[in-house]
């Protein structure tokens, strides 16, 4: 591994706009991220919140902006829904091992890490929702990656093995030195680890700490008036329209 | 040895069972058996275009079943309509023109029933050296290509964002199967390819513990099947292909019945 200088910009994102027919799916959407930075993803369903990752990690073709990364940066990717089809015989061995060739050794490590270790012979299709998501992330984790991309990584999950993943998203983050991309619907979990906040609705409604976050009005609008225990539901309270083609049209009622 | 018909058949029976099981297994882990329908009803339209351009009848089925995935694939993009719709289309349509196309054709005695259903009693001696040949290369590509597209089986999202490009290895995939097609069609038919496709792999996966592992023991189970298969044509006197076909599903059956391992 390089020097790993503390707080360097592992990507940065500028303007990234991707359109699919005539919807504007997000708009003009900047951010970054630097080594050891937790920065957090929130907004309504359908805010682009996936697509943005997808884009940045060249999934999909943005439409227009830039991403650039770190030379030979490496990315341990989480996507959001992962159906392993039960007709295919796979084991967690095997699925740690599908496109690199870890060692025994750097396998049970990863899978240590995230607190599944053992799970080795055991088949993709039978583990448990918490077990699943755990697997993932070792996976994510075994090449040891500067930047750690995580769309949702507690779907499907109880809630105690919700915490512990974010307690484990935390944690890696220190262990690996990297920098952490997330997405998540669980606000109110997510704030107390996140550097930085991204409110999310088609285009960056509001972004910084998320001390200024909370406090600022298009997040009172996205968030606030629902009260911090219905977040994990909220509602979205827009503070503008948009108009046919994505852009913002503000209405200044507030 | 290729003298005797019968031995032709077994052989020509055995390579096609082997080369079809790991495709099979594709198949059933991308879910697209429907769509190996699709491109095997095809093949009656690369027939008759065969034998229009007087061309050789597995290059017009392998070209008609490439055009048809391909067609697929850019629909599948493009239109507002389902898959399994889609698919029903393509797979129908193809199936009428073809059965169009042989009756007008009428003059060059076009054996329908032997090309729906397979005719591998009929397999001359070129024919078992084309598949064998087919056998050989078909299955050094697909593990050339095995790893890359097994991990965009599994996710293709995953597979993209760790830098590889599973369109093209999907595109190989899809050749290699349309080749596949191509010399499958004489030994079960238009109709029944996708049976030796899809069948053996289901048997095996109860039984598997890696992909790897599947595609092996569907290749036994399929070699069974139609060693099986022919010796009840011959002994009954019943048409090849479908005989193949339930000797497929008896295993089939009788292996869901087995304990696992």
């Amino acid at each position: 591994m390089n020097s790993n200088p503390a707080n360097e910009k592992l990507i940065d994102v500028v303007d990234l706009s991707v359109q699919r027919g005539s919807n504007t799916l997000i708009h003009n959407v900047s951010l970054s991220v630097s080594r050891g930075e937790i920065v957090t993803l929130v907004g309504p369903n359908g805010s682009g919140k996936s697509t943005t990752i997808k884009a940045i990690l060249g999934i999909l073709k943005p439409n227009s902006g830039s991403v650039s990364s770190l030379d030979r940066l490496a990315i341990g990717y989480v996507p959001q829904k992962l159906e392993i089809n039960w007709t295919m015989p796979l084991t967690v061995y095997r699925f740690m091992r599908l496109t690199q060739k870890h060692d025994d050794a750097t396998i049970a490590a990863a899978l240590a890490t995230t607190g599944v270790d053992g799970l080795q012979k055991r088949e993709m299709a039978a583990l448990s929702g918490g077990e699943f998501q755990r697997v993932l992330i070792a996976r994510a984790i075994a090449s040891k990656p500067d930047l750690l991309v995580l769309d949702e990584p507690v779907q499907g999950v109880d809630f105690n093995a919700e915490l512990e993943i974010y307690q484990l998203i935390a944690r890696l983050r220190e262990e690996l030195n990297c920098g952490v991309l997330l997405v998540s619907h669980d606000l109110h979990i997510v704030m107390a680890e996140t550097d930085t906040v991204i409110c999310l609705n088609g285009h960056v409604c509001c972004s910084g700490t998320p001390q200024v976050v909370t406090n600022s009005p298009a997040f009172m609008d996205l968030f606030g008036a629902r009260g911090s225990e219905a977040l994990a539901v909220y509602r979205h309270h827009h503070d503008h329209s948009h108009g046919p083609d994505g852009e913002v049209i503000h209405h200044h009622e507030h | 040895m290729l003298d005797d018909f019968y031995i032709r058949a077994m052989l020509a029976g055995v390579l096609v069972a082997i080369l079809a099981a790991p495709f099979g297994c594709f198949v059933v882990w991308r879910r697209m058996a429907y769509f190996g329908d699709t491109m095997a009803h095809s093949a009656l339209l690369g027939i008759t275009v065969a034998l229009l351009l007087d061309i050789h009848v597995n290059i017009g089925i392998f070209v008609i079943a490439v055009v048809t995935a391909l067609s697929m694939v850019v629909l599948q993009k493009r239109s507002d309509l389902s898959n399994d719709t889609l698919l029903g289309i393509l797979s129908h349509s193809s199936l009428a023109l073809g059965l169009l196309a042989v009756g007008l054709m009428s003059g060059n005695n076009v054996d329908v029933l032997s090309y729906l259903f397979g005719d591998v009693l009929s397999v001359g001696q070129q024919d078992v050296i084309i598949i064998a040949i087919t056998t050989l290369i078909a299955l050094a590509l697909l593990i050339l290509i095995w790893k890359p597209l097994l991990a965009s089986t599994v996710n293709e999202e995953l597979a993209v964002a760790e830098g590889s490009k599973p369109q093209h290895v999907q595109l190989i995939y899809l050749l290699l199967l349309a080749a596949v097609i191509a010399v499958t069609v004489r030994i079960i038919g238009v109709l029944l390819i996708t049976a030796l496709l899809v069948i053996p792999a289901a048997t095996a996966r109860r039984f598997a513990t890696s992909p790897e592992g599947m595609a092996l023991l569907a290749s036994v189970t399929g070699v069974i099947a139609v060693i099986a298969g022919l010796a009840a044509s011959l002994q009954w006197d019943t048409a090849a292909g479908p005989s193949i076909a339930v000797a497929a599903l008896a295993m089939f059956l009788l292996s869901s019945v087995l304990p696992r391992r």
